[in-house]
Formats: structure tokens, C-alpha cells, sequence
């Protein structure tokens, strides 16, 4: 299990904007009635995104309200889950893949990197306050070791002077482009293909 | 090597593109109502016949699990739940198959809900597959567009709705009660089994839980036959199956071989090769993080099926291959394994919750020569207090690694970690308060 530690600085007031209101109550439609629970989980992510990346302890009790069940249950859900950030994050928040795939390829080169153009420590925000990193579990694109996740975005086939140059990017208001930094096509074998020629060649 | 026209996932690299009319070209939803007319029974029938077993781990007969369903629906609707919550280290077919096979999937899923009566699907997705998941909602919308999905789906007369839910990171919903639980909006921890999910599953109603490539090879085995599926691979561990290969290999990729290839051929044919050579080989985790690892003796004749595999004490479990080099630390590699076991224990059950931190702790001590001689076995005795103790099969993913690790290196294991905890000499100090161990 991990330690999930909320915010001592709480805002007061939470509500769902318009535009999110309006998805919210479509998503509560894709669940049968009366099992407006379910969609607690995709509730947590709109108020994540509407409040800067991280979740607020009054959204928690807004979205129980909303969905007319006790704030307890949607508590134990948003300290449950890793994706869920209790306290505030970069508005680019730097994902690192250490997991032994990960590690083998040298994604601590990266890890090392983000302390040092980012910030010491984890979870800390950069001195421009617009960055923060933090190592995660396997992010399931193996193949595509050492890889990263920047918000929503995967940043694959790296290396140090790589996470560099998108780091440097980023810092200077740029939006770096996602997929494989080697130039390879998704999860082919590079230059050793062997299967499927014929259409690659079509 | 299995020839290009037998492959299913013939987009897997997206030469093609993902869209609906690229994938119509490619053989997807072609008189798919025809498949429906033929009925339910021969559509489980057929999927027993061709004997596919779930990809997504475990390996259990599909055909079998369909027919668990109750034949007529009661008083409860049925559901079909999609499992793309593919967090084990070392896979990642399925994201190929959200991103570039949407329609596969799509069409399987519509096939199998009607053979188990469902009229409504969910395809639970890894939050962190945020833009995959957007790829496979375009495809299902495309899907309705063309009344494919929908009301009178493919003009059979049959209803289907196709939703997707996302996870959050937890590789616990994996397992198929703990997605369950996630669906209803709970903490993603297992359930008891039984009632199993096939009579009492998701809100209580009989629910069918399949793994995203189990499904998606659904409609070819349909369309083509089972007798052609069979033909592939050899007898129970039968078809066609995506392996992973990452690691220490010098073109790590996505590749679609038949079942029982041989290990070195994949490493050496596809992958390029072990980076130093094949003589670099140090040890090869078969199928995700969880099935134990096997040294390079054994990696030079076994075969990639379920069944060789088993014989080993190891899994093809979702056929994850992680190739480790011998320029690594092969215990800082467990230890960090440990460690993703530590993170994603649910804590449910004591003996998983307590014993994956114990062992990651000891053996990140050990990866550092700081254990000492007994806790080698002691390291040994904790995996076998985990095992078979607790709800799910997490309590045996994270301890049979370490076992595999303490099978097959056990001596670089002691001889890093060799020193004796009591003093022999100095007997005489009075606060040692063991001096008595040395009295014969």
C-alpha cells in the first residue's frame, strides 16, 4: 500500500463549472439507475481537472452530495487510488515508470534528470511552480522503456539528453510531442521487422 | 514462424490505420450477422472447439467461462465487463489493441454478449490510458454511427451498448472481483469467490469478465473457424498470442507469434537479441512480473505455450517476456519488483499487506549484502505464509517471483548475504544476551 497524504491547505468552496455539470450528469446516465455510485470514480477526475490537477477535500463532499451518498464512500475511493492527487501537483506533472522494465533500460537516468531541472525531492513544486514529478508504477508501455507520462501524454524511448531537451521545452512554454523519441513506429521492433511486410511496404 | 495470413492483429503496428473503413477493409464487421444468426449455442460451441484460453492471465477456457452465464436471463440482466486494466510490468498488448484494432474488440464484444445474453457492456480501462481510451470511444462511436452497436446492432435484432469506464492506478482491478468492486464505485478490493462473477457479479447480476485480447480474437476465430485456430499452435494451448518483449534486448517490441514458439526464437528472431549476445543471457521473466523467472539454461529450449511453462514453476501468464542481461543486478531487479508488489497490495488480507513490505525491505538489505545468512531462508519461509493465504492470486504473484529468484540464484543470493548473526568470539561480553546459542 502507499501513503497518500492530503493538503493542509484546503480552498473552501467547490462547484462543478457549466461544461462539467452537464458531463457529469451524462456519465451518471451510462450506470443503471440507482447505481450512481459508479460513477464516483469518473466524478473525482472532472473535479481533479477543474481544480488545477489535485482534489479538495469539499469537492469529495460535493460529489457525495451530488450523487446522494455518504462522503465517507467517496473518501475512501480518492485515497484508494494513485491517479487521484490530494494535494497540488505542476501543471506539468512529470510520471516516471521505475518498474523493473522500466529499470532496466535506465529509468533512474531519467529520475535523476527531473531532480535536477525539476526539483530534489518528489512530489515538490519546480521554483517556476509550474513542474512537479514524482516516481510511479508501471504505466504499461514496456516496450517503449524508459518512457514517462507528462499529464495526459506518453513520452517514450528516452534518455537523459532526450528528458532534457522536453524538460527544457516545456520550461520555456513549449508542448513537446508525444510518442517515441527514437523516431520508431509504436511498438515495432526498429529497423528488424520480420512480420507483416507486405503491408508495411503497401 | 507463423505466416503473415494467419496473423489476426494485422494492424498491430497501425500501418493501416484505426478508423472504421480501414478496419471494414481488413475483414472487421463483415456479416457479422450472419455469425449472430447461427446462434448462440454455436457461437460458444465454436469458441470451445477452437480451445482459446483467456489472455489475460490465468488461462481458463473462454467457452468454458461463457458457459457458466445462466441460458435464460431471470429476473437480473446480464453483463459483459471488457478488462483493459493491463498494469502487469512487461505487458502492453493491449494498448495496442485500443489504439490500433479498436474495431476488433468492438465486434468481439458484440459476439459474446449476445452468446451470454448481455445487452450492455462496460470496458474497464487503466486511467492511465487516457488517450487510448479516447481512440477505442471515437471507434465505438463510429461503431453507432453505422448502427454496428446500438439498437437492432448489425441488424440482428439484438440491443448493445458499449460503455467505457476508467480506472485510476491500481493494478489490484485487475483481478477480476476488485474490477468489479472499481465498477460500482468502491475501493478496488477483491471479493470472496465463490459466488463467482459468472452467476453473481457486477450489482449482483450474472456478469461475464474477459481480458481485451481474449475478445478481440474472438470474431476471426468465428469468422474463420475453429478448426483453423486449433490448427494453430498445438493441442490446449492452441491460436495465435501477442508477446511482449522488453528489457535487455537490442529491438524490444510487440509481436504476433503462435502459441508454443520457442523462447530463443522470439528473443533472437524478433527482438533482435539479448544486448551483449545470447552468452549475456542472465534470466528471463516469462509472463509478467508475477510468473517467476527461469535462467538462461532453461531459457534456451522452453517453449511459450501455458502447459511447458507450468512444467518449469513458471506461467506464460500474459505472456510479458522481461529479458535481464548479465550487466544487471539480478536481486536489485526482484527488489524492485517487490517494491511495485508493496505499492499495489490492496491491504485487504494481513498476510499479503504485512509480507510484500517485509519482502521488499529484505530484499532491497540483500540486494545490498547488508542480510544476513539465515534470512535467506527466512526470505523463503515468508513467500510460503503468503502463498495460497489470501483472497486473491496477488498473494501468489508477489511471492512467486522471489520464490523463482531463491529457486534459481539462491547461491549469489548467499554469497552476498553470508555473515552469522551471533558473535563467536568475545564471548565473554555481558550484554550479549544469546551467548547461550554457543553452548553445546
Amino acid at each position: 500500500m502507499s501513503i497518500k497524504k492530503v493538503s493542509k491547505e484546503q480552498p473552501i468552496d467547490f462547484k462543478f463549472k457549466e461544461k462539467n455539470l452537464e458531463e457529469a450528469k451524462k456519465i451518471i446516465k451510462i450506470y443503471p439507475e440507482g447505481k450512481q455510485q459508479s460513477a464516483v470514480m469518473a466524478l473525482l477526475y472532472l473535479a481533479q481537472k477543474q481544480n488545477d490537477n489535485w482534489i479538495p477535500l469539499v469537492a469529495m463532499k460535493y460529489i457525495a452530495k451530488f450523487l446522494n451518498i455518504p462522503y465517507i464512500k467517496v473518501y475512501e475511493v480518492a485515497t484508494f487510488y494513485s491517479m487521484y492527487n490530494l494535494s497540488p501537483v505542476g501543471k506539468y506533472f512529470f510520471q516516471i515508470c521505475t518498474t523493473t522494465p522500466c529499470m532496466l533500460r535506465g529509468a533512474y537516468d531519467i529520475v535523476n534528470v527531473c531532480k535536477e531541472k525539476i526539483s530534489d525531492k518528489e512530489k515538490e513544486l519546480s521554483k517556476d511552480k509550474t513542474c512537479s514529478w514524482m516516481e510511479v508504477e508501471c504505466l504499461g508501455a514496456c516496450i517503449n522503456a524508459p518512457m514517462m507520462q507528462i499529464n495526459d501524454d506518453y513520452y517514450e524511448d528516452l534518455n537523459k539528453e532526450k528528458t532534457e531537451k522536453i524538460i527544457n521545452q516545456i520550461q520555456n512554454g513549449e508542448k513537446p510531442v508525444p510518442g517515441s523519441y527514437r523516431g520508431r513506429k509504436n511498438s515495432e521492433p526498429e529497423n528488424n521487422r520480420k512480420t507483416l511486410l507486405n503491408i508495411k511496404n503497401a | 514462424m507463423l505466416k503473415d495470413e494467419d496473423r489476426i492483429f494485422t494492424n498491430l503496428y497501425n500501418d493501416l490505420g484505426p478508423d472504421i473503413l480501414s478496419a471494414q477493409k481488413r475483414g472487421d464487421w463483415q456479416s457479422t450477422n450472419e455469425i449472430i444468426k447461427k446462434g448462440k449455442e454455436w457461437i460458444i460451441s465454436e469458441i470451445k472447439s477452437s480451445e482459446l484460453r483467456g489472455r489475460g492471465g490465468a488461462g481458463f477456457p473462454t467457452g468454458l467461462k461463457w458457459s457458466f452465464a445462466p441460458k435464460k436471463v431471470g429476473s437480473r440482466p446480464h453483463y459483459l465487463v471488457i478488462n483493459a486494466d493491463e498494469s502487469e510490468p512487461g505487458t502492453c498488448k493491449d494498448r495496442d489493441i485500443l489504439r490500433f484494432e479498436p474495431h476488433k474488440l468492438i465486434e468481439g464484444c458484440l459476439l459474446t454478449a449476445y452468446a451470454v445474453n448481455a445487452n450492455k457492456c462496460y470496458i474497464y480501462i487503466r486511467g492511465e490510458y487516457f488517450n487510448e481510451g479516447k481512440k477505442l470511444q471515437e471507434a465505438i462511436n463510429e461503431a453507432y454511427e453505422k448502427k454496428l452497436i446500438g439498437v437492432n446492432a448489425c441488424d440482428s435484432g439484438w440491443d448493445f451498448d458499449i460503455y467505457i469506464h476508467y480506472g485510476a492506478g491500481a493494478y489490484i482491478c485487475g483481478e477480476e472481483t476488485a474490477l468489479l468492486e472499481s465498477l460500482e464505485g468502491k475501493k478496488g478490493q477483491p471479493r470472496l469467490k465463490p459466488p463467482f462473477p459468472a452467476l453473481i457479479g457486477l450489482y449482483g447480476c450474472p456478469t461475464i469478465i474477459n481480458n481485451v485480447e481474449t475478445i478481440a480474437v474472438v470474431p476471426t476465430i468465428l469468422r474463420r473457424g475453429a478448426k483453423w485456430f486449433s490448427s494453430i499452435g498445438k493441442s490446449k494451448n492452441t491460436g495465435t498470442k501477442i508477446y511482449c518483449i522488453s528489457g535487455n534486448v537490442n529491438n524490444p517490441c510487440n509481436v504476433e507469434e503462435e502459441m508454443g514458439i520457442s523462447l530463443k526464437e522470439l528473443i533472437e528472431k524478433h527482438a533482435g537479441g539479448v544486448i551483449g549476445g545470447w552468452e549475456n543471457l542472465q534470466a528471463v521473466i516469462p509472463g509478467g512480473s508475477s510468473m517467476p523467472l527461469l535462467p538462461k539454461k532453461i531459457c534456451e529450449t522452453i517453449n511459450m505455450d501455458f502447459d511447458s511453462l507450468v512444467e518449469q514453476k513458471s506461467g506464460l501468464g500474459t505472456a510479458g517476456i522481461i529479458v535481464i542481461n548479465k550487466d544487471q543486478d539480478i536481486i536489485k531487479c526482484m527488489a524492485r519488483i517487490a517494491r511495485f508488489y508493496k505499492h499495489e497490495s490492496c491491504g485487504q488480507c494481513t498476510p499479503c499487506r504485512e509480507g510484500s513490505g517485509w519482502m521488499w525491505r529484505m530484499l532491497e538489505r540483500m540486494a545490498k549484502g547488508e542480510a544476513s545468512r539465515d534470512e535467506v531462508d527466512m526470505l523463503m519461509d515468508v513467500t510460503k505464509q503468503i502463498e495460497g493465504h489470501t483472497i486473491c492470486a496477488f498473494g501468489e504473484g508477489s511471492a512467486w517471483p522471489i520464490q523463482g529468484l531463491l529457486r534459481h540464484f539462491k547461491k549469489e543470493v548467499a554469497k552476498r548475504n553470508n555473515f552469522n548473526p551471533l558473535v563467536n568470539t568475545n564471548k565473554k561480553i555481558p550484554y550479549l544476551v544469546d551467548q547461550h546459542l554457543l553452548e553445546k
